[in-house]
């Protein structure tokens, strides 16, 4: 295996400087995942205003795939409507999913192409989308809308903590 | 293959190494595999494949109830096995040893039929684990406590990695009713002292239950001399085939308790008001077991006695020796557990800097070396330590010095890479 084709510069920048890293307020929704097979975790916290994503924050420890992989995650959906940042993480799953075989839309996905090399390997595809389906659990209880979704499953990712504050002002 | 292949005499780990064909494996375009994960799970030599398949070609059939050439011979080789399984263990009786599907099903056997029954656990009583145990030596005892209202207690690990006994006359008092605890920690690699604590458990009248998965492969495992009551392993561990596993237990307490599972071959006459169950040990294997993989047992028992249990405990501590020398020449490694090939099993979990043991495997697997990096199923131990994760490297019988070489240069390119 060439280290490189999972590595990518763009992946391992992330995972040594990530962006909008830390717990902060105000926030709607707080969750907790966890990766139930090698325990990594993350804590995340969304922040709406209407349909705008106004702030994601986060404190998490784990690999170097998943630090990347949220970092890259707040970098696409803070300050755009949730429709744009749903619109991301469908494409994200989908190409987790493709064990490398889809050419993904850069357009759309930005620095998260990156992770194309790390969907050739199953075992890291969960370290990869952690945080996206902590964030996607999270907007979802901040903006009312059903939680659940076939793709879900592709994470194993466990929700086992929420704290919703008061809704949005 | 017959048992006069394998290598006798002075042990030559480049011959027993002939035995194992997957070792010839190259992984990931060409490169040559370095299994060191041999704790999570052993490689099978060519005898226990042979008998595998023997069997289905040979003698496949239904045991102790078939009238018929296949069935006599079935049973014969399924009871054969029970046979050397107790020998390899020192077990007084055939009878006493029950195949299960692995240890964590012995462990909820035993955990399930102290629940019931007259004699069963009840609010007041106390069970006593250990920080270091595998998952599957907790969640089974903390279910039986949650059904009988038991309490659960445990013994902590010191800096070092062994269990802190200081308090073990008040952790162990007349509310104790099991003690149950791991021989060779799959985490830590400690060696446990059994016979210290099971003489102070059976002082107080309570039973011990040693969980022996990672110990009996390596260690010669004698359950007269260690003086517990019930023992469980797995075969697959040992050179065996998945799905089979085993609980030894003292006959007049698997006499006395409740069977586990009902149906089929463990008991003695149904009617529809009730039933009376079977001797042992088929009153604990309901249902139709798992009759190759327990031959196939018998066969990785036939193996270890060969090469010798005493021969793969020496060459255990050799490498686990060679390993932890080699290891404390790798810049911010950290051990988890004992750092001296001290009452120390084979398993060596280590923390990298700041390298998270996901990238660790990932860049030791570039190079085809195989190893785990996770929690273990031991996440309690691992919060002892203060880390969520880590990355451990394990060895058998067929580990070679030059396969630590490997993963020593494996683990500087990680540094080099993630640093």
């Amino acid at each position: 295996m060439q280290l490189e084709s999972m590595y990518q510069e763009i992946i391992l920048d992330h995972y040594r400087a990530p962006h909008h890293k830390g717990l902060r307020e105000p926030y709607d929704v707080e969750v907790h995942h966890v990766n139930p097979t090698c325990g990594d975790e993350i804590t995340l916290r969304v922040k709406l205003d209407g349909r705008t994503v106004t702030d994601v924050s986060y404190d998490s420890a784990g690999c170097s795939i998943s630090q990347a992989s949220a970092s890259v995650l707040t970098d696409l959906v803070i300050g755009r409507d949730i429709d744009a940042g749903l619109l991301a993480h469908r494409e994200f799953v989908a190409l987790m999913q493709s064990r490398g075989e889809i050419t993904p839309d850069e357009t759309v996905l930005e620095d998260a192409v990156a992770f194309t090399g790390v969907s050739k390997y199953p075992a890291r595809v969960k370290c990869a989308l952690l945080s996206w389906m902590a964030w996607k659990d999270a907007t979802a209880q901040a903006s009312g809308m059903a939680a659940s979704n076939s793709d879900d499953a592709a994470a194993n990712s466990v929700p086992d903590a929420t704290i919703t504050k008061g809704s949005a002002e | 293959m017959s048992l006069t292949d394998i290598s006798v005499g002075t042990y030559d780990v480049e011959l027993l190494r002939k035995d194992f064909p997957i070792l010839e494996r190259r992984v990931h375009d060409g490169v040559p595999l370095v299994y060191l994960d041999s704790a999570n799970t052993s490689q099978k030599p060519r005898l226990v494949l042979d008998t595998l398949v023997e069997f289905y070609e040979q003698h496949n059939s239904n045991i102790h109830r078939a009238t018929h050439a296949l069935g006599e011979e079935a049973t014969e080789a399924y009871e054969g096995a029970r046979m050397k399984v107790a020998a390899f263990i020192g077990a007084p009786s055939a009878d006493e040893v029950v195949f299960t599907k692995n240890s964590s099903e012995a462990l909820n056997l035993v955990a399930n039929v102290l629940a019931w029954g007259p004699r069963g656990l009840k609010p007041g009583d106390e069970i006593v684990i250990t920080e270091m145990e595998h998952h599957s030596n907790i969640v089974p005892w903390q279910l039986l406590c949650e059904r009988t209202g038991a309490t659960l207690r445990w013994f902590g690990v010191t800096d070092e990695g062994r269990l802190d006994l200081s308090n073990i006359d008040e952790l162990i008092n007349s509310r104790t009713k099991v003690v149950s605890f791991v021989h060779v920690s799959n985490v830590l690699g400690t060696v446990n002292p059994v016979a210290l604590i099971a003489a102070r458990a059976h002082a107080v009248g309570a039973l011990v239950v040693l969980d022996a998965s990672q110990s009996v492969p390596q260690l010669p495992v004698d359950v007269q001399a260690l003086g517990v009551d019930f023992l469980a392993f797995t075969g697959h561990k040992m050179l065996g085939p998945t799905g089979i596993g085993v609980l030894w237990g003292r006959r007049e307490l698997l006499e006395a308790l409740p069977p586990f599972l009902g149906g089929g071959e463990m008991i003695e006459t149904v009617t529809m008001q009730g039933s009376t169950y079977a001797g042992l040990p088929h009153k604990y294997e309901a249902g139709t077991p798992p009759i190759a993989e327990a031959v196939a047992l018998g066969a990785a028992v036939d193996y270890l006695t060969t090469v010798g249990i005493d021969a793969v405990a020496a060459h255990e501590h050799k490498i686990t020796a060679y390993a932890l020398e080699a290891l404390k020449g790798v810049a911010e490694l950290r051990i988890l557990g004992p750092t001296e090939p001290v009452d120390r099993g084979g398993a060596i979990s280590f923390t990298l800097g700041a390298v998270h043991p996901h990238d660790v495997a990932q860049v030791l697997d570039g190079r085809g070396v195989a190893v785990r990096a996770g929690h273990h199923c031991g996440r309690p131990i691992h919060q002892r330590f203060g880390v969520s994760a880590s990355t451990r490297a394990s060895f058998y019988l067929y580990t070679t010095e030059s396969e630590i070489d490997a993963l020593v240069s494996g683990l500087d390119e990680a540094k080099r890479f993630f640093g």
